[in-house]
């Protein structure tokens, strides 16, 4: 038999259907919902006089526009309320699993996927979210869709698929400290661009990818699609397999040991073959901070603003010249003599636990510059919350000037009040730098959690190396 | 869905490259519960001044490319989220056809969902068109969908590929979850062999729960 790719494994695992000249029919093992994506889904549905064929796989939860505080008060934006009554109804009748805004399991619906264990090895995952990728690091294929899309599975639990092709990125070494899994990623990024990737799901290995934690895989996974790949996946191992014991939905006993051996036959065999294969290595990776209006315009932090000219191709001289006004920057700026206004930290790329500690670690026992408008921590759950307040995180992030808020996608996508005032430039541990994102003429560099903690003390950036703190793991 | 066939219109030539559907549909309107409506704010933030005055430099507000069906973009077009309240601003704008050396996946899988046709020609057939589109008001091209091809007036023809399965659901307008359907059949004896389930081990804090 021939070696074959993790993914070919579950591609050929879930085949509904194939036909010669089609694309093919693959099953999906878990739907995840959101306000924001599926209304318009729902409501197809309901015209066409169509059912959801599995509401037990399907998962909703409410995270998109969710206020970060103050969650016991009316919502003024009547919009945003009307999403959420849309997906309170639609969950009722449908009998579909919500998690509201209220729900202690509530959050980030690519946090409280792995979270729960909704998430598990070998799946196919799929979400009305680009960032669906983030469940990849479990060794799933999972891949954002549209909402058409979000119908169809609706309806046939199914998606009409062409194969993808492979790629694969292996990054040798060891992190040095300082060095998180978001500098792995928009290192990644910067080296490939933000298309090197369309066409292709990405399979991540080596040793800096093995010695992450789920927490750091979910972080290089997430941003699979700002490489421009469908999807993103590391095979599963004994970190994976630590992190879903005794979730909700994980098998117990001997039935998770079971699973567990089947996990272990879901890695590429050797010899798999790819049709790209991209290597990095981690050792000389410093931290890395973007300082443009895309995720591959980025840098690492002891560099400088690039001068448009440099560029060979004119569409990216235009691009970066276009960039650089959008952002108010001047060619040869070093990276750390950018003041920042304010600072984010949380988004489905970097708001679980050991992104809040390591974030914590820079930040305990100082305060936030005085230049600073604002500094937000959002926890990616209410469970993992709970957990920082348990650890006493909640105190030192307050104590050092920062807000404490509720779960939620918050100024990622500022959907919600959390609004990057225009002309403002922020720090953010976010995914998308694009024009915009984080409010009309907003300015965003994306950094790290340590490097978002350090921008706030310093209201610059600065080289987290010199300060002598662990990254999360 | 609309089926497309042929399409005959004029070019508006946005000549930026990796155009995110962010700046398509900015995330204000990314609330509303209906797929239509959403031509009037595409491209929001660069077409509109404060009071939501159109901006003069934007060529969508150039009058002389009022009334384009026909849109040229640069690489990696559409990329970024999935929300296909992107593709539905870009038809609900009147555009049918897109034309663009290449495509972010999500962004172009949306397109064939709504009735659009997103052509991929190379980067020098693209300058040409480029270059026409913006030496000539009123220049027009012709999509053929069955023959695949991008035509104008005097005498271009430029051949473009396109995968079979998805020009026959274009052009027949077909609904993709009514095709599906078609194999209920092979969607039930895959769950009967898998038996796929989500068991709850632990209760979660949910407020519904599937019915058993």
């Amino acid at each position: 038999m021939t070696a074959r790719t993790m993914y070919r494994k579950i591609w050929e695992s879930h085949l509904v259907r194939e036909a010669p000249g089609e694309p093919s029919l693959i099953y999906i093992d878990r739907h995840l919902v959101h306000e924001g994506t599926s209304p318009q889904a729902f409501a197809g549905l309901k015209a066409a006089g169509r059912k959801v064929r599995r509401p037990d796989l399907t998962f909703a939860v409410m995270d998109h526009s969710v206020p970060t505080k103050n969650r016991s008060l009316p919502i003024m934006d009547e919009a945003a309320t009307g999403q959420f009554d849309a997906l309170e109804r639609n969950c009722r009748e449908a009998g579909v699993t919500l998690f509201d805004m209220f729900s202690h399991n509530q959050g980030i619906v690519h946090v409280i996927g792995p979270e729960l264990g909704i998430t598990q090895p070998g799946q196919t995952i799929v979400c009305g979210d680009s960032h669906t990728s983030t469940h990849g690091a479990f060794g799933t294929l999972a891949f954002g869709i549209g909402t058409s899309e979000v119908e169809h599975v609706l309806a046939t639990q199914c998606l009409v698929q062409y194969e993808s092709k492979t790629m694969h990125i292996v990054v040798n070494g060891k992190r040095g400290k300082g060095v998180s899994a978001k500098d792995i990623i928009l290192a990644i990024i910067g080296k490939i661009g933000i298309a090197g990737g369309t066409s292709h799901v990405v399979e991540y290995s080596g040793e800096a990818i093995r010695a992450l934690s789920m927490d750091g895989r979910m972080t290089v996974c997430n941003m699979s699609i700002e490489g421009g790949a469908r999807a993103g996946m590391i095979a599963p191992d004994d970190t994976t397999f630590a992190y879903m014991e005794g979730r909700p939905y994980v098998p117990r006993g001997k039935e998770f040991q079971e699973a567990v051996a089947r996990w272990k036959g879901l890695a590429s065999d050797a010899g798999a073959k790819f049709d790209a294969t991209v290597e990095l290595n981690a050792n000389d990776l410093a931290p890395q901070v973007t300082w443009g209006t895309n995720p591959g315009m980025v840098s690492g932090v002891t560099g400088r603003v690039p001068d448009p000219a440099s560029y060979r191709d004119p569409d990216d001289q235009k691009a970066v010249a276009r960039a650089l006004e959008y952002m108010g920057l001047k060619p040869g700026t070093a990276l750390q003599d950018i003041p920042v206004d304010r600072v984010f930290i949380g988004s489905c790329t970097n708001s679980r636990l050991n992104d809040l500690r390591a974030a914590a670690r820079v930040v305990a026992g100082k305060h936030i510059s005085k230049n600073l408008k604002g500094a937000l921590v959002v926890p990616g759950s209410m469970t993992i919350k709970a957990k920082a307040e348990a650890e006493g995180l909640d105190k030192i992030f307050r104590d050092a000037g920062f807000e404490w808020r509720d779960a939620g996608c918050s100024m990622c996508i500022a959907m919600n009040p959390d609004v990057l005032p225009p002309g403002e430039r922020a720090a953010s541990t976010s995914n998308r730098n694009f024009e915009g994102r984080q409010g009309k003429d907003s300015r965003t560099h994306l950094v790290s959690p340590v490097m978002a903690a350090a921008a706030a003390i310093e209201g610059h950036f600065v080289d987290i190396r010199e300060w002598n703190v662990e990254a999360p793991e | 869905m609309q089926p497309f066939s042929t399409h005959t219109g004029m070019v508006l030539p946005l000549d930026r490259v990796n155009v995110d559907t962010d700046q398509m549909v900015p995330k204000q309107f990314l609330k509303a519960q209906t797929r239509e409506g959403f031509g009037r704010v595409l491209f929001y933030d660069w077409r509109y001044l404060p009071g939501e005055k159109p901006n003069p430099e934007f060529i969508l507000n150039r009058p002389r490319y009022k009334g384009a069906s026909v849109m040229l973009a640069r690489a990696n077009f559409g990329c970024g989220s999935s929300r296909e309240h992107a593709p539905w601003a870009v038809a609900d704008m009147g555009f049918r056809v897109l034309i663009a050396p290449s495509y972010a996946d999500i962004f172009y899988n949306n397109c064939f969902k709504n009735g659009i046709l997103p052509v991929t020609l190379t980067d020098a057939q693209m300058d040409e068109l480029f270059s026409r589109a913006e030496a000539q008001e009123g220049y027009s091209v012709t999509a053929d969908l069955p023959n695949q091809t991008i035509s104008d007036s005097t005498g271009l023809k430029y051949r473009f590929e396109i995968d079979p399965f998805r020009k026959h659901v274009l052009l027949e307008g077909l609904d993709d979850i009514g095709l599906t359907l078609k194999h209920i059949a092979n969607i039930d004896a895959y769950e009967k062999a898998q038996h796929p389930g989500a068991t709850m081990y632990e209760a979660v804090d949910a407020k519904y729960f599937p019915k058993r």
